[in-house]
């Protein structure tokens, strides 16, 4: 051991602030640089794969378009881009990493956006993947069956569909930020995705009063035409309104309540 | 240099932290010493701005922590071994910190060795580390960018007597070349053996502070005479509390030296004189035990 290589006492020229883009490219290798995070990343190439490889399979010839494979693809998709994006937040303090995190950059919110934007990013990677192995299970697929190619997925549509496929990785994020605590964050957020849409329909269908209100309210109602492309008009109001009540206000609720908690 | 001052915190109605202010000085070794519970994982973390005062402030460098540019670089910080994720190899831990904090690759090898955690340890996942390859890595994340302050919570938890030694030969050569340690323990005997300084605090409040040296004077003198009566007389006629014990020797708050001249004023012959090392183990112990009975009462 050399004290030398301590060297505690020198002048801190090189004291650079610790820039946002650096701390997203750290957040960023965090996702993948664990066990578990491998192994969810590589599981959006892996379902993809056996999506593709099961639409081939089983779908009828006649429906052997593009637009099949990417529905196929699309749903692991946003299962499992929101929990990524949710254990990108919630592991600061499930696993108490924080503690350094939090001490490396004192400014939590930075952390918090740096964790978004490497997480948006993820996302669109994948869909970008996605996308390719779409293509690819169209070509092959149709070369199986000997059926016409059909390309039925605009540019615009595949915009759409990543649009609605950030919305749902970002709905983790906001579970996340909000309960700051694994279990209690996937919980919640299987709640709202699972449970919440089924009684939505009950509500609606039992009470009439509830069926004008259900559009402003129910998300993913709301997210469901993006994924067929068809939104318009009030559409996009009603999505409006879902996210800024399911996304954006939990957000900033939360984001105060990491503000003012403790990082034990 | 960090500098506390009247750090409170509060829990509910319960007070945690109740207005500490105290300095750790550049070139020396802080020991915080308490028993469990009595506050000092608390105050350490609002040094670091990880919980929020109700009241007072600290600073290091002069600085507050959320007013650092880089705080990497400034100081190093290790408040809980234990809390890395567990799926991450302790090489991996350094290099998040090392690109955090914007420094070269290769001082996470230098950081290695400077904590001496093999090539081996370094590539094994941080969950099947022991306590005390724990709090090595924890070190290293801390020293990895020559901060000129450290921190260190219970850093010597899960060390074997050799680890001990080892960071106690760090830390000293470290404060040697004018860097600042806080470190905590509610060991007395490993702050003794590490620390120049000693803030002892007990129940949230700083029961005493000075140097190791100080607080050692400060505890008076084992005293023994042929005419123990006498003695007693003449030194709490001079105003010094007396304590016989048992196998006849007094116990006084003066210094050898005082106690001597006394006894020479009053023509007493001494059999035995010495410093009364376990002063600061006294009060340490007397603090100790009260926290045992609140925390049974509870």
């Amino acid at each position: 051991m050399t004290t030398k290589a301590l060297d505690p006492v020198r002048v801190q020229a090189s004291a650079r602030q610790v820039s946002l883009s650096r701390v997203t490219y750290v957040e960023l290798g965090k996702m993948f640089d664990t066990r578990s995070g491998f192994w969810l990343m590589s599981s959006i190439v892996i379902a993809a794969l056996l999506s593709t490889v099961a639409t081939i399979l089983f779908a009828p010839d006649a429906e052997l378009t593009f637009y099949t494979f990417a529905e196929a693809i699309g749903f692991p998709m946003t299962v499992i881009l929101p929990i990524i994006a949710l254990l990108s937040i919630t592991s600061e303090w499930t696993q108490r990493s924080g503690l350094t995190t939090f001490t490396l950059v004192p400014h939590r919110n930075w952390v918090i956006l740096a964790k978004v934007i490497a997480s948006v990013a993820v996302g669109v990677v994948s869909m970008l993947v996605a996308l390719a192995i779409g293509v690819v299970g169209n070509l092959v697929g149709t070369a199986i069956t000997r059926t016409d190619r059909v390309w039925d997925v605009s540019v615009a549509h595949f915009l759409l569909i990543v649009l609605g496929s950030l919305l749902c990785l970002l709905t983790g994020t906001t579970f996340g930020i909000l309960f700051r605590s694994t279990p209690v964050a996937l919980v919640a957020y299987f709640v709202y995705s699972l449970v919440l849409p089924t009684l939505f329909g009950i509500l609606a269908s039992s009470q009439e009063r509830f069926l004008e209100l259900q559009p402003w309210v129910d998300a993913s109602n709301a997210q469901a035409p993006l994924f067929d492309g068809s939104i318009a008009g009030d559409q996009w109001a009603h999505l409006a309104a879902t996210a800024v009540a399911w996304l954006l206000l939990p957000a900033l609720v939360g984001l105060r309540l990491i503000a003012r908690s403790e990082v034990r | 240099m960090i500098t506390v001052d009247s750090l409170s915190k509060k829990y509910g109605g319960r007070t945690v932290v109740d207005n500490i202010s105290f300095t750790a000085r550049a070139g020396r070794v802080t020991g915080f010493l308490g028993p469990n519970g009595a506050g000092k994982s608390t105050s350490m973390r609002m040094m670091v701005g990880l919980t929020r005062p109700n009241s007072g402030n600290a600073t290091i460098s002069g600085r507050r922590f959320a007013d650092l540019p880089n705080p990497g670089l400034e100081v190093g910080v290790m408040l809980d071994a234990s809390a890395q994720h567990a799926g991450r190899t302790g090489r991996e831990v350094l290099t998040l910190a090392q690109q955090m904090i914007g420094l070269p690759t290769r001082r996470v090898e230098e950081a290695l060795d400077l904590v001496s955690l093999t090539e081996t340890d370094a590539n094994r996942r941080v969950g099947g580390y022991s306590l005390g390859m724990r709090q090595r890595l924890g070190i290293a994340v801390a020293l990895i960018g020559r901060p000129s302050v450290l921190i260190l919570d219970e850093p010597a938890n899960g060390l074997d007597p050799a680890g001990i030694r080892w960071m106690r030969d760090l830390l000293r050569d470290y404060a040697d070349d004018g860097g600042t340690v806080l470190l905590s323990s509610h060991l007395l005997h490993e702050i003794e053996v590490i620390a120049d300084d000693i803030v002892m605090i007990g129940g949230g409040r700083i029961v005493s502070q000075g140097s190791l040296a100080e607080l050692l004077r400060a505890a008076g003198s084992i005293v023994r005479a042929q005419d123990p009566d006498a003695l007693e007389r003449a030194l709490s006629g001079s105003g010094f509390v007396t304590t016989r014990s048992e196998d006849g020797s007094l116990r006084s708050d003066a210094d050898p030296t005082t106690v001597g001249l006394v006894a020479r004023e009053s023509y007493l012959a001494l059999i035995e004189l010495r410093t009364a090392e376990g002063g600061l183990e006294d009060v340490f112990l007397q603090l100790t035990s009260d926290t045992e009975r609140e925390g049974r009462a509870a």
